[in-house]
């Protein structure tokens, strides 16, 4: 399917992003704006924990579809990028001031600066902003260093062998971040923290009080970013390139697409995102350590993708929000026991009983959406085919 | 020496517990090619429904219940989850083995309440022997003998009975074996019984060893043996039962090294850094048959 460039196609999502963007803002804002605002928009709310994960969790999965879905590479070494983005993020962050109490164990760190230290501090507007966004990129960075070094040898396996070989080496480096020896870089097996996380956007006035919380639109301007600047990339020649890869290795080889070259410059890309996805993941958890990034969260992740859609950006982003909503948030019910009016308990609700239910939910789906919520269709897609429908 | 010694029995027991397990990625693998993730989980289970069991009704009774529940269990795993999947794309059919663990996981969490359940001691596995100046266990011994005795009445199983050759044409050609009048459903369930009959038999003696069972404990034991399987070459039973060993022997020798070294983190990486390097020059495992493309 070539798609035809069009300038208003793309006015058009750009429109949408930015009100969606100013929604988001609005919704934080709403109980400061008005004061009988629903509870649902008070700054503690559940939604804007699921919120927030939602976009971490949707710029993982979409780059993990940049892999799976797109490029037909089967990696699952997501929380191994994720985790060396999540500490590379920490450990170029965590303030002077508090870098002594953090490494107490070790007596200080090794890394002796601060990203947003060397721009004025993190109380600063320049600091925060530019330390945190340098240090985001270097994140991804790091984890494309090494998604490249161990592409490879990697890359050269086919389907099954490539997951579990990348699975492995997701566990190798969540191995070398907990050895005690590397402690004064990774803290060892504690969790670093006091850096700047999502929170720290919050515009606040000289008495400390919130004037504007940026807290949920910051995870989502840079989620939002990066997942356009990843259907960019599949929306150009090397997209096309990735494409075909995925359709027939052999007959791309055959067209003259280098295969070596692209499947690792995807793979890198992908860990690039990750890489950011998991910086954004430190922020998200207010700490890093690697107990998080086991294969259960590359799992998580897959299913996510999966039931988006294999090879829908969009999709994923939906599955993402209904995946994280349903977990933490709608089914939260489930766990407190519930007495009726007439005396009579309602049976099985107890802690842990929102879970199975949310595993069943998954059951489903899996079994009954073959092809995930969207298939292989975007959303725009979806308009298009019901505008047609209604012009017959 | 008697420590040389005791670091490489529990090696092999290790190993010998991971091949169990390994046995039924291998098998569902040669067939399915599908990576069963849930087949750990259905060993935590086995040994949950140990642990409940043994407190209601005598061993002799409940062992072998256990190991009988365990294959329903499979079968019932099997039809409902992954037998609708059969013509659907090979991803979705992993997803719902990705389902079918989390599930398992979760009802487990909900039943134990997340808290960690001792496995009962088992007489005469449980007791102390002394072999060569170290003390042991009876189930650290006889593992790998169970495993040999169990991995020859296999492969005689499968070279010498109607079942296993219908497995054998099931895993070469599923289209083919299917127009030949094999059932293919049955044949699938067998190889699900099978593998998880023998996740039954590794789950009692693991826990024998280790007594602690929480519902994520199927998790790395799992992992571990599904690159046991890898290692061997995905789809061949002896290659499976050889990866088990050298993944269990290295792994408890790696634990087993000097503490002022402080790599004991590091024995799970091992087996991954050896998989990487086995993979890297010998892509389909240490047996694996070589694909080829047709075009």
């Amino acid at each position: 399917m070539i798609r035809k460039k069009s300038k208003k196609g793309a006015f058009i999502a750009l429109t949408c992003v930015v009100a969606f963007l100013a929604l988001i803002v609005l919704m934080e804002n709403l109980t400061a704006l008005v004061p009988g605002a629903p509870a649902v928009f008070k700054p503690t709310s559940q939604l804007f924990v699921v919120l927030k994960k939602t976009a971490v969790y949707a710029l993982a999965a979409v780059s993990m579809n940049l892999l799976t879905g797109f490029t037909g590479l089967f990696s699952l070494g997501t929380a191994g990028f994720m985790l060396l983005g999540a500490y590379t993020y920490a450990i170029l962050t965590v303030p002077m001031a508090s870098k002594d109490q953090v490494y107490y164990l070790f007596g200080g760190s090794a890394v002796k600066f601060s990203l947003p230290d060397l721009f004025g501090g993190a109380d600063t507007v320049p600091g925060l902003v530019l330390g945190v966004l340098i240090a985001i990129i270097l994140a991804g960075c790091v984890a494309t260093v090494f998604a490249w070094l161990i592409g490879l040898p990697v890359l050269r396996l086919k389907s099954d062998y490539l997951a579990i070989a990348t699975l492995g080496f997701a566990e190798i480096i969540r191995a070398v971040f907990q050895w005690q020896k590397l402690g004064p870089v990774t803290n060892g097996a504690n969790m670093l923290k006091n850096f700047p996380i999502f929170s720290s956007f919050n515009i606040k006035d000289a008495g400390g009080k919130v004037i504007l919380r940026l807290s949920t639109f910051v995870p989502f301007l840079i989620a939002i970013v990066c997942i356009a600047l990843i259907v960019m990339l599949i929306n150009s020649s090397y997209g096309r390139a990735f494409k075909s890869i995925r359709e027939d290795e052999i007959a791309a080889e055959a067209m003259g697409i280098n295969l070596f070259k692209h499947k690792q410059m995807s793979f890198c890309i992908s860990a690039f995102f990750t890489g950011i996805a998991g910086a954004l993941f430190a922020m998200y958890a207010t700490n890093a350590q690697a107990k998080p990034f086991t294969s259960a969260m590359t799992y998580e992740i897959l299913l996510i993708v999966v039931i988006g859609g294999i090879g829908s950006v969009t999709g994923s982003c939906l599955a993402t929000f209904l995946y994280v909503a349903c977990s933490e948030w709608w089914l939260r019910f489930l766990d407190n026991e519930i007495i009726l009016a007439s005396g009579l308990k309602v049976p099985f609700l107890r802690a842990g009983f929102r879970m199975v239910v949310f595993s069943i939910i998954i059951m489903v789906v899996v079994l009954f959406f073959r092809r995930g919520i969207m298939g292989t269709k975007e959303l725009p897609d979806l308009f298009k085919r019901k505008r047609k429908e209604g012009a017959k | 020496m008697e420590y040389i010694i005791s670091v490489l029995l529990s090696g092999v027991s290790v190993g010998g517990q991971y091949a169990l397990i390994a046995i039924g990625y291998t098998m569902v693998y040669g067939i399915l090619r599908l990576i069963n993730f849930a087949h750990g989980d259905v060993f935590m289970v086995a040994g949950l429904m140990g642990i409940y069991l043994s407190a209601s009704m005598p061993l002799y009774v409940a062992l072998p219940l256990v190991i009988v529940l365990t294959a329903v269990l499979a079968f019932c795993i099997e039809r409902v989850a992954y037998k609708p999947l059969r013509s659907a794309p090979r991803m979705s059919v992993m997803i719902s083995a990705i389902g079918v663990s989390y599930l398992l996981q979760n009802t487990a969490t909900y039943i134990t309440g997340a808290q960690p359940m001792t496995y009962p001691t088992i007489p005469f596995l449980s007791d102390t022997v002394v072999i060569a100046g170290t003390p042991t266990k009876w189930a650290v011994l006889l593992t790998p003998v169970l495993v040999l005795a169990l991995v020859i009445g296999l492969t005689q199983l499968i070279n010498h009975t109607k079942v296993g050759m219908a497995m054998r044409a099931v895993s070469k050609d599923f289209e083919t074996a299917q127009l030949m009048g094999i059932k293919i459903n049955n044949t699938i369930s067998a190889t699900f019984v099978i593998g998880s009959l023998l996740a039954a038999v590794g789950s009692v003696l693991y826990f024998t060893n280790y007594t602690a069972v929480t519902p994520t404990i199927g998790a790395l034991p799992g992992l571990k043996a599904f690159v046991a399987a890898v290692f061997g070459g995905i789809g061949s039973i002896p290659g499976a039962v050889i990866g088990a060993f050298i993944i269990g022997i290295c792994e408890t020798i790696i634990k087993g090294l000097p503490a002022a070294w402080d790599v004991s983190v590091f024995s799970d990486a091992f087996t991954f850094a050896l998989l990487i390097i086995v993979l890297v020059f010998k892509p389909t495992g240490l047996f694996g048959e070589k694909a080829t493309d047709k075009v």
